[in-house]
């Protein structure tokens, strides 16, 4: 194993089979798929070893790899897993290969170009969880906007390039700061350091002084947030998700959302502690503010994408909640709400895409009945809606439960006002699943509504299995990101703690004198 | 090994029923579905036998379920006697329900979705009364609130049956939510979810935490029980198929709440004035049940009201410390409201689906059997001796004297006995509406199958004589055998009791059962309509409580909801967004003009700025 | 005896200033193109010069850089002409402004 560079091997495995992909005729749409599929699949299959042999004890990176990149400028390709990143890597992993088979049979044009950017995405996505260096991190954060944009704008709905333009557009605001906030850490690298660098591990000695600090965390802050996204920077969203194909939907919900979250728990919080208790209230206001105003605003909607658009935001403000309320069984929920969401929203658009390539249609008025004409999805539908809502049994319920109680813990308020998502959440849902599978038949061109095909079934058996999985015994992937939460919380709250006091301190005494 | 096992089966015949159900016979699938929770009773009544769960309690830890930071919970079973005579009644009712359903459902088209979800739902609630702590009972709980999804939605084609299981989860949830805080704040002061560490736990918590838990956990069960002000789902879950009314809404699920607080009773106990507030909510969901029962014309609905009014009679019983009694009530509940509910569906079934108590009458006649049954079950919950509900009945009314003497409210006792005064009345008006009278209907109505009558014999059976469970002349083995379980809370009313003095407390509810019977007989004899006038109007609005809750919560919020997504979330949060483009453009459009297009406009453009830069460079 | 810096800096400027103005003036793109040349000799100049004077080598390097981006520039720009005069037969610079906001 020693010598076998498995995190590389893993982050550019999708991409090797991209080239090769590139190299296939592009009237051969079995064999485009085919080897997207098995690349994804290959990558899954390294992901899995790296799980079994992940030592859960360890709370510091595993699998490290480090090389001199650029050594003139301080920065190196440095890799590596941990806790945090690994369940992400995993859920990746996962959902690449659901996402390429989703699009099988559903894609139809530029295949060739559609699974070279898949699998484009998956290497860049797998770079960014694993990165360990700020500028190889930058490097793959920027590199996953790319096939992004062109799978919104080239396979999406009618108002796909406005999707795109306004997706790229936003978020690329956030990181052109995050990129001034990351050179302006390298700069500052120098006189504490020794020598500058980009190095995550080092930077993490640092120790940025007060104001500068805040600055830096708002920039981070607002890259990470835009993309996770918090409201109210959420906007882009339902319209990337609306316009997006469906296997873009299922990444950008499953995954991508993910890289902001990530990003908060990675580099937000390690790098700037005291900046981060500072600003841990506005940003737990602002998280509750989303789970209530996604979960009501979701009700509203009349386009299923859009309304599972609009419980991302909820959802995922929960997520955030869980992540600045600085306690470990929190943070852990929150880690696996991640994965949590990935697997049951990425199964929410699944159905969606089932339906919608039936139907042409993404308007809850287009549907009803539906459970009647295609008996073997609406069970599936079901579980996947009750593992949105959090239900006890399902992978939802144990990452939710846990992020209430770290949150409980820290702040019974808080945790109060998070509980009303529990709500909401039941009621946008089972609106859903009622409009469109309940009700007498309302489709208008039943013929079309055939049920789930072989292909399509088994997309979803593999979500339901990890719904049960997660539900029922989450423990061997609570028990891989444990030690390096409870590293991060307690490296947080000591450093930034006693920054503060210093800081506190010295104001003290210059003040006395 | 044995509690895995009860559990175990029921999900084994969900499994089975759910995934190769459809390719399966009826017979085999009917089978299925009756032979696991047949199995599930014969081992709980094995698993009873343990001496341990005399004990200390019969234990089974599978794993390891939830571990964060120093907060674990682990997926285990427990069983206690209390828990004992739950699963029993689970199992039994449930068994018996089952088997009644074979008839039936035995035209129905998704015979084994059906059978696939009641199978689920004995397993869910099994896994509510046999969970070793908190958590897994709160999975039981919100899993047995799926199934009643799941069940009042059976026939999800008709529109109102998909709403009234939407309703019911939603409002379900609202106190679930309630129940999911206190567990919360019990998890964080006691740090551990285990019963037993509860309850060692709950005697050094701030009273004013352990209050505050309490009542969040009540609301969690004014929710799964029914009780105001969360009641509203129920009357509307009537849309189900009727077992599932007589398992789920009658005997079994909606008793959830009663048993949580006699599982938790050491914390109620100690929690100041939260027993006061059961014991209010109780006395008052159940006059209120019962007078809306009065004017329902659906005969399930009527069974639905009562329902909720038996069950706050339960948790009026809990409220005054009567706890025993309560658990008594459930039972005896479970035994005559199920076969209530099956005598209704055995009418429903040969009317072919009538069950407009208008159009019904007459059916004595060819219905004997079924008019039989459904007299017992009646009688018994208007607690007429020497019916079961007559025990148990009465028995919490002394409680709630005994109580009101101990400082507690008068005003519980005569609610108790005004809910009984009404609740004869009712029971008699069904009764006469549907069985008395010429027949209303022209049809052709038929006897049940015995696959259908003989659980409603043996329910009937139990309905008679259950009341020997609590009795005192049989020496009430129930209320002893539960006795040790509530050995803190039974303060004095079951050891040395002294006989009630004068026999004018227990005479009472007797005479005013025996008065609203012939109250009802005499109002409802020759089946007249009779208008109340305006209390009529405000009864069948059912007291305006969902009129209320339409104008003040359910309305804004979709206004609120449109207002966001509509306004807002578009004009402005998008908008804004928007806006920021918007200005960007604005901006470029104003310097567009500067991009003529030609070369040597540029290029003097650079000479300029060059010559600009030199000379700042030269003459700084 | 040999030319002293100052007279090389003087016919660089001469030269820059031509080629400046005929950029600016001549409305003819071949012309504007040799106009640019003549800037860029100009500067090549002035390199060489100092090279000479500081006897170093970078001056002569940047030179090389400057002719090999003119020799592209002339290509690439010649072919952009070619194009032009073929959809609009013409060469006249004023008359080519599709790029106007």
């Amino acid at each position: 194993m020693m010598g076998l560079p498995m995190m590389t091997i893993l982050i550019f495995l999708p991409l090797a089979a991209a080239i090769v992909v590139a190299a296939i005729d592009r009237k051969k749409t079995g064999a485009l798929y085919g080897v997207g599929l098995a690349g994804s699949l290959a990558a899954l299959a390294l992901a899995a070893v790296v799980f079994v042999r992940f030592d859960p004890d360890q709370a510091a990176l595993q699998f490290v790899e480090r090389m001199a990149w650029i050594p003139s400028a301080g920065v190196s390709y440095h890799i590596g897993v941990d806790g945090i990143s690994l369940p992400l890597v995993m859920l990746t992993a996962v959902i690449m290969p659901l996402a390429l088979l989703s699009a099988w049979g559903s894609i139809a044009e530029r295949i060739k170009e559609f699974v070279f950017s898949m699998l484009v995405l998956e290497t860049a996505l797998l770079g960014t969880f694993l990165a360990a260096d700020l500028v190889l991190f930058y490097v793959f954060w920027e590199a996953v906007l790319i096939p992004m944009y062109f799978i919104i704008g080239l396979w999406g709905g009618p108002r796909r390039s406005y999707a795109a333009v306004k997706f790229i557009l936003y978020t690329m605001t956030g990181s052109a700061l995050m990129l001034v906030a990351i050179i302006t850490l390298y700069l500052h690298s120098g006189p504490s350091l020794g020598a500058r660098t980009f190095d995550l591990a080092q930077l993490r000695q640092l120790r940025v002084a007060m104001p500068l600090q805040a600055w830096l965390f708002g920039a981070f802050a607002l890259a990470f947030a835009i993309k996770v996204p918090v409201w109210p920077l959420h906007t882009w969203l339902p319209d990337a998700h609306v316009e997006a194909p469906t296997a873009g939907s299922v990444v950008l919900a499953a995954v991508l959302l993910k890289m902001g979250t990530y990003g908060f728990l990675r580099f937000l919080l390690p790098l700037f502690p005291q900046a981060t208790l500072q600003f841990a209230p506005l940003l737990s206001a602002l998280a509750i503010l989303g789970i209530i105003y996604g979960g009501i605003v979701s009700w509203a909607q009349p386009d299923v994408k859009r309304l599972v658009a609009m419980s991302s935001v909820s959802h995922l403000g929960l997520v955030t909640l869980g992540v600045f309320v600085m306690t470990v069984p929190a943070m852990q929920g929150s880690l696996l709400q991640m994965v949590n969401h990935g697997i049951s929203t990425g199964g929410l658009f699944l159905i969606v895409g089932v339906l919608y390539d039936r139907t042409h249609s993404r308007l809850l008025g287009d549907y009803g009945g539906v459970a009647a004409l295609m008996p073997r999805l609406a069970p599936l539908a079901l579980i996947v809606v009750l593992s949105s809502l959090a239900l006890p049994g399902t992978n939802g319920f144990v990452g939710e439960f846990l992020i209430l109680l770290g949150t409980f813990r820290a702040n019974p308020v808080y945790a109060a006002l998070a509980t009303s998502g529990v709500i909401l959440s039941a009621v946008y849902l089972l609106w859903m699943y009622q409009r469109v599978m309940q009700g007498p038949v309302a489709v208008k061109e039943r013929a079309r509504m055939t049920d789930l095909t072989r292909r399509e079934q088994w997309l979803f058996i593999p979500l339901i299995a990890l719904i049960f999985w997660i539900g029922v015994y989450p423990s061997p992937l609570l028990r891989r990101s444990e030690a390096s939460v409870r590293a991060l919380v307690q490296d947080v709250r000591e450093r930034g703690n006693a920054a503060h006091l210093a800081s506190h301190e010295s104001r003290v005494t210059s003040h006395d004198r | 090994m044995v509690l895995e096992v009860i559990v175990a089966l029921p999900l084994a015949g969900w499994l089975i029923n759910g995934l190769a159900g459809g390719r399966l016979p009826r017979g085999v699938v009917g089978a299925i579905g009756c032979g696991t929770v047949g199995a599930a009773c014969a081992a709980s009544v094995m698993a009873a036998g343990d001496p341990a769960v005399a004990g200390g309690g019969l234990t089974a830890t599978l794993f390891t379920w939830l571990s964060a930071g120093e907060f674990t919970v682990s997926a285990g079973l427990f069983m206690d006697r209390l828990s004992a005579l739950m699963a029993l009644v689970v199992t039994g009712v449930g068994f018996l329900i089952h088997v009644y359903s074979i008839g039936y459902m035995a035209d129905d088209p998704a015979y084994a979705r059906y059978f696939a979800y009641l199978n689920l739902f004995v397993a869910s609630m099994l896994l509510l009364v046999l969970g070793g702590n908190l958590l897994v009972l709160f999975v039981g709980w919100e899993l047995v609130g799926l199934c009643s999804y799941l069940l009042i939605g059976f026939w999800f084609d008709r529109e109102r049956a998909a709403s009234s299981g939407r309703k019911a989860f939603i409002v379900n949830r609202i106190g679930d939510a309630g129940f999911l805080l206190g567990i919360l704040l019990l998890a964080t002061t006691a740090g551990n979810l285990q019963f037993d560490r509860l309850a060692a736990a709950s005697g050094g918590m701030a009273p004013g935490l352990l209050t505050a838990a309490t009542l969040l956990l009540f609301a969690g069960a004014t929710g799964k029980s029914a009780q105001l002000p969360l009641y509203v789902w129920l009357p509307d879950a009537m849309e189900g198929p009727t077992p599932v009314s007589a398992l789920i809404h009658a005997a079994t699920m909606v008793t959830a709440g009663v048993y949580m607080i006699a599982r938790l009773h050491p914390l109620f106990l100690h929690a100041g004035y939260t027993l006061s507030v059961v014991a209010a909510v109780g006395a008052v969901t159940a006059f209120f049940a019962a007078t809306v029962a009065l004017v329902e014309w659906d005969l399930k609905r009527v069974l639905a009201y009562s329902t909720i009014s038996q069950l706050g009679y339960m948790f009026l019983a809990m409220g005054v410390v009567m706890m025993p009694a309560g658990m008594f009530h459930l039972t005896t509940h479970a035994f005559f409201k199920a076969l209530l509910f099956l005598a209704a569906g055995s009418v429903m079934h040969a009317m072919r689906g009538v069950v407009d108590m208008r159009r019904l009458g007459g059916l004595a006649g060819p219905m004997r059997w079924t008019a039989a049954g459904f007299a017992v079950g009646g009688l018994a919950l208007a607690g007429v001796p020497p019916f079961a509900g007559f025990f148990s009945k009465d028995l919490i009314l002394e409680g709630a004297f005994e109580w009101a003497q101990r400082g507690g409210a008068m005003l519980v006792w005569i609610a108790g006995l005004a809910t009984a005064f009404v609740t004869a009345v009712y029971v008699t008006r069904a009764m006469m509406l549907t069985f008395a009278g010429p027949a209303a209907d022209p049809g052709h109505p038929h006897e049940a199958p015995a696959v259908m009558g003989l659980p409603m014999a043996v329910l009937a059976a139990l309905s008679f004589g259950g009341g020997l469970l609590g009795a005192r002349v049989a020496g009430e083995p129930l209320l002893r055998y539960l006795e040790p379980f509530f050995v803190d809370s039974a303060i004095g009313v079951l050891k040395d009791r002294p006989m009630p003095a004068a026999g004018v407390i227990t005479a009472l509810p007797v005479a005013v059962s025996l008065a609203g019977i012939l109250a009802g007989f005499a109002l409802y004899r020759d089946r007249r309509e009779v208008t109340l006038g305006a209390l009529g109007r405000f009864l069948s609005h059912q007291w305006y409580i969902e009129t209320l809750y339409d104008a003040v919560i359910v309305t804004p919020a979709k206004r609120l909801a449109h207002l966001l997504a509509d306004v807002v979330e578009t004009r402005g949060i998008d908008g804004a967004v928007n806006g920021v483009g918007a200005l960007v453009g604005r901006a470029g459009l104003a310097v567009r003009g500067l991009q003529t297009g030609f070369v040597r406009n540029y290029a003097a453009a650079i000479l300029a700025g060059t010559i600009l830069m030199l000379g700042y460079w030269l003459f700084r | 005896m040999s030319v002293p810096l100052e007279a090389y800096l003087a016919l660089s400027a001469l030269l820059f200033v031509l080629g400046t103005t005929g950029v600016l003036v001549r409305r003819n793109a071949l012309v504007v193109f040799m106009s640019i040349e003549l800037m860029l000799n100009a500067v090549n100049l002035t390199f060489v010069a100092f090279a000479r004077q500081r006897l170093a080598i970078e001056g002569q390097l940047a030179v090389f850089f400057v002719v090999v981006v003119a020799a592209v520039e002339v290509v690439v720009g010649l072919a952009i002409l070619i194009a032009i005069f073929r959809t609009r037969d013409t060469v006249d610079i004023d008359d080519v402004d599709l790029l106007r906001g």
